[in-house]
């Protein structure tokens, strides 16, 4: 429960991307379900919020719903979409591609070669229209969030904060660590979808250009 | 049919009943931050009350209308003015075209909203006309409105009555509130978080509305709450209402322009019949917290429901 407008289904608290297709296959069913008064579905890392108008909704049938999809077995032949997106890395785009290869006591092209060699989930999206909560970067790279956020960070910059990776898909501040820039559009809610991912997806990234200037 | 603004107020912007069914994607809900008060003003002028109206906070804005249309206030209580005379709260009033609408003194509340017959036109984004400042799309591009704005109006409903009902408006806050809440938490990681002293101090303690506060939430300072457990968790969904708690240990309430997710405890969540009494709390206002059970909530939410259909039929009839 979280109030009297939303109920929450929850699983064990972890990045884990078989938790993750847990909450997405909930998430769908709840929506293929389409149970009157049902306003929005919100998967996150681990719960499935599902928002509903109290007066229109029969709660009791709601939750078997979900306890139902919580259970039920995981469709094995269900496909994650893979999305492939070009950053160029370092130079202005990249500031901090150099802070994270000292603290990785790396190399830039190394950071750029353990940061493409690895293909990430797609969590969920938050903190701004359009941003992907991505997981998991080596540990090696894991660098934790900037101490001060910076006020600007540029739409399609690629970021670190911990083990997760992200896009941002606006310009806005920020205080995860830059190290490239993705030449995907920018969030536009006129376009369908507006953006290019949603929870469950699976994207790589590829490096376009060589560094410049670290 | 439009509307001139001719001053914008401190924060005017259109809003529908909110952008639901985006949240996935991290677009946040927006809407009004009293929604009685954005109904009862659609059902004042004969609208659904889906229309989209204008919110207006603190300081109203100053609007000429560029034809004869009815249009009402509610919500917050201003002294109103249609070409220098006064006009009530609350009721359908009759403009013609030139006339100037203008906001005198504010009284209790913060937030008053302007419906206008037809509603606000502005193009639906992602299936709604609020205005979303943080992602800036939405209402009239993404912002507040701003002097020299020409704001178009729908088509007129059908059938809309003449003679307008005597609306009992919900009760406006007296310098604060005492609000419901239900404390259940949204997962377990909130209630280990949270623990039984956090719990204790939320429902005991008197918080004010601190200054930085806004549409997306706001900041309640008093003496902090004890958490039982700092440590970070993840990110979940932040239901309007949700109170959360931060390492700081002063609560925040999050209102309609809140981002879809968060990672600090939520401790608890205000009770969907008492949203529009908090979105008419100003800076400087106390807040007080008090349990209640889901059957009470849902009650309490009927009975403003019925109040509003209680107009319809009345009007319609």
């Amino acid at each position: 429960m979280a109030g009297d407008a939303a109920v929450t289904v929850s699983f064990p608290a972890r990045i884990d991307a078989d938790v993750s297709i847990r909450v997405v296959a909930v998430a769908d069913a709840v929506r293929a379900a389409g149970y009157p008064g049902v306003r929005d579905v919100v998967p996150t890392y681990h719960a499935v919020t599902v928002y509903m108008d109290p007066l229109r909704t029969d709660l009791g049938r709601l939750w078997t719903g979900l306890e139902d999809a919580a259970a039920a077995p995981l469709d094995a032949t269900a496909a994650s979409r893979n999305i492939v997106v070009p950053v160029v890395y370092g130079g202005d785009g990249g500031p901090d591609l150099c802070a994270v290869a000292r603290f990785a006591g790396v190399s830039p092209e190394r950071v750029i070669e353990l940061h493409t060699g690895k293909r990430y989930r797609v969590y969920m999206l938050g903190f701004l229209a359009g941003f992907p909560y991505m997981g998991a970067v080596d540990s090696r790279i894991a660098i934790p969030r900037r101490n001060t956020p910076r006020t600007g960070v540029a739409a399609g910059s690629v970021g670190i904060a911990g083990e997760q990776t992200g896009v941002y898909p606006a310009s806005a501040p920020g205080g995860w660590h830059v190290i490239g820039r993705a030449t995907v559009e920018p969030f536009d809610p006129s376009r369908e979808p507006p953006c290019p991912w949603r929870p469950g997806d699976l994207v790589t990234f590829e490096s376009v250009r060589e560094v410049e200037g670290s | 049919m439009t509307i001139r603004v001719l001053e914008p107020g401190l924060l005017t912007t259109v809003q529908d009943r909110g952008r639901w069914g985006s949240q996935s994607l991290g677009v946040p809900v927006a809407g009004p931050m009293d929604d009685f008060s954005h109904q009862l003003a659609n059902l004042a002028v004969g609208n659904p009350a889906e229309c989209a109206t204008l919110e207006v906070t603190l300081a109203g804005p100053t609007l000429e209308f560029r034809d004869d249309i009815r249009f009402a206030v509610t919500g917050a209580e201003f002294e109103l003015y249609l070409d220098d005379v006064v006009v009530p709260m609350g009721v359908a009033c009759p403009a013609r075209l030139g006339s100037v609408l203008r906001f005198g003194p504010r009284g209790a509340g913060a937030r008053a909203y302007i419906g206008v017959a037809g509603g606000i036109d502005v193009p639906p984004v992602l299936g709604s006309r609020s205005t979303d400042l943080a992602s800036g799309f939405g209402g009239l591009g993404g912002r507040r409105l701003q002097a020299g704005d020409r704001l178009v109006l729908g088509p007129m409903a059908r059938g809309t009555a003449r003679r307008v009902a005597p609306i009992e408006p919900l009760p406006l806050p007296d310098g604060g509130a005492r609000v419901r809440t239900i404390a259940t938490p949204l997962t377990e990681d909130d209630g280990a978080r949270c623990g039984e002293a956090a719990r204790a101090g939320l429902m005991t303690t008197q918080f004010t509305v601190a200054a930085d506060s806004n549409r997306m939430g706001y900041r309640l300072s008093g003496p902090p709450l004890a958490l039982a457990d700092e440590t970070s968790m993840l990110s979940a969904a932040t239901p309007c209402g949700t109170v959360q708690v931060p390492p700081s240990g002063h609560p925040i309430l999050l209102m309609a322009d809140r981002q879809t997710t968060g990672g600090y405890p939520r401790i608890a969540t205000v009770i969907s019949a008492d949203l529009p009494l908090v979105g008419q709390l100003a800076p400087g206002d106390w807040i007080r917290f008090e349990a209640c059970d889901r059957g009470s909530a849902v009650g309490a939410l009927i009975a403003q429901q019925q109040r509003l259909m209680q107009f319809t039929e009345w009007r319609t009839s």
